[in-house]
């Protein structure tokens, strides 16, 4: 169990760097990806260490979120993307209103 | 045995992960994440959560990913594009991340094999799932359809004005 939990932990310190480092809006969805998918993992290795079924129904809630999650994101980056012909997350730090 | 198999599945995951963030190209990176997705899906299959496993496949390395795909190839359009997939599907990049998967998959034969117990952790069948779901938790499950929906209204209002015509002369 302190495997799948430290697997988690190491997979969700991956994607927090992932956010931190890469600059492409794309790669930053990713990267948020990989780390609800290590909070879900946690969640269902805790589920299967005391076999309760509510580890996975929190995993499916934050299957929900995540696909919630991509799909306003990734039309927030196509809107960026047509607005200001960039997907560099540093270079839309300013709002014109 | 399963618990070298699970170590040798978070090897993968976690090699996935690091080549995913670490790649310049988003559709390399693309490939690496849907191996690592793939890779979790088997953890949650030798940690007995089955229905989850399962979830993981479809929803995340499927559906989700598709989605991934869509924008990527809305991005980048343009003439360059037929040079661009040219390079992008030259067999040194795709090969890496099919032997892995490869790998997840003569694993997955492997615990069939075993006859699909999982020692690491006590089975939790699909079955306690629905129940749990639908008894106790009914009230999460209105409120991630509700999410979903808010989701969906969301994704449309930022995609309408790139689905209508532009006039010309309009600014955005």
């Amino acid at each position: 169990m302190e495997q799948g939990l430290l697997l988690s932990a190491m997979l969700f310190a991956l994607g927090l760097l992932g956010v931190l480092v890469r600059r492409n809006l794309i790669m930053i969805l990713m990267s948020l990806e990989v780390m609800l998918n290590a909070t879900g993992l946690a969640f269902v290795v805790a589920g299967s260490r005391w076999g309760q079924a509510d580890g996975q129904i929190m995993f499916l809630l934050i299957l929900a979120l995540a696909a919630a999650e991509v799909g306003v994101g990734l039309g927030l980056a196509l809107h960026i993307f047509h607005r200001f012909a960039t997907l560099d997350a540093d270079s839309i730090n300013e709002m014109q209103g | 045995m399963t618990l070298i198999l699970f170590y040798l599945t978070s090897a993968v995951a976690i090699f996935a992960t690091v080549m995913m963030i670490t790649r310049l190209n988003a559709v390399h990176s693309l490939l690496f994440l849907i191996l690592s997705l793939l890779a979790v899906g088997i953890i949650f299959f030798l940690l007995g959560a089955h229905f989850a496993a399962v979830l993981e496949v479809i929803i995340y390395a499927g559906a989700i990913m598709v989605l991934f795909v869509f924008v990527i190839m809305m991005l980048n359009q343009g003439h360059k594009t037929i040079v661009q997939e040219r390079a992008w599907l030259q067999p040194g990049i795709w090969l890496g991340p099919s032997l892995l998967a490869l790998f997840l998959f003569a694993e997955l034969l492997v615990i069939i094999m075993l006859g699909g117990s999982a020692d690491t952790g006590q089975v939790v069948n699909s079955k306690q799932v629905g129940i749990a779901l639908y008894g106790p938790y009914l009230l999460a499950v209105e409120l991630a359809s509700l999410l979903l929906l808010a989701g969906l209204v969301g994704a449309y209002h930022f995609g309408k004005p790139m689905l209508k015509p532009k006039k010309p002369g309009s600014a955005s």
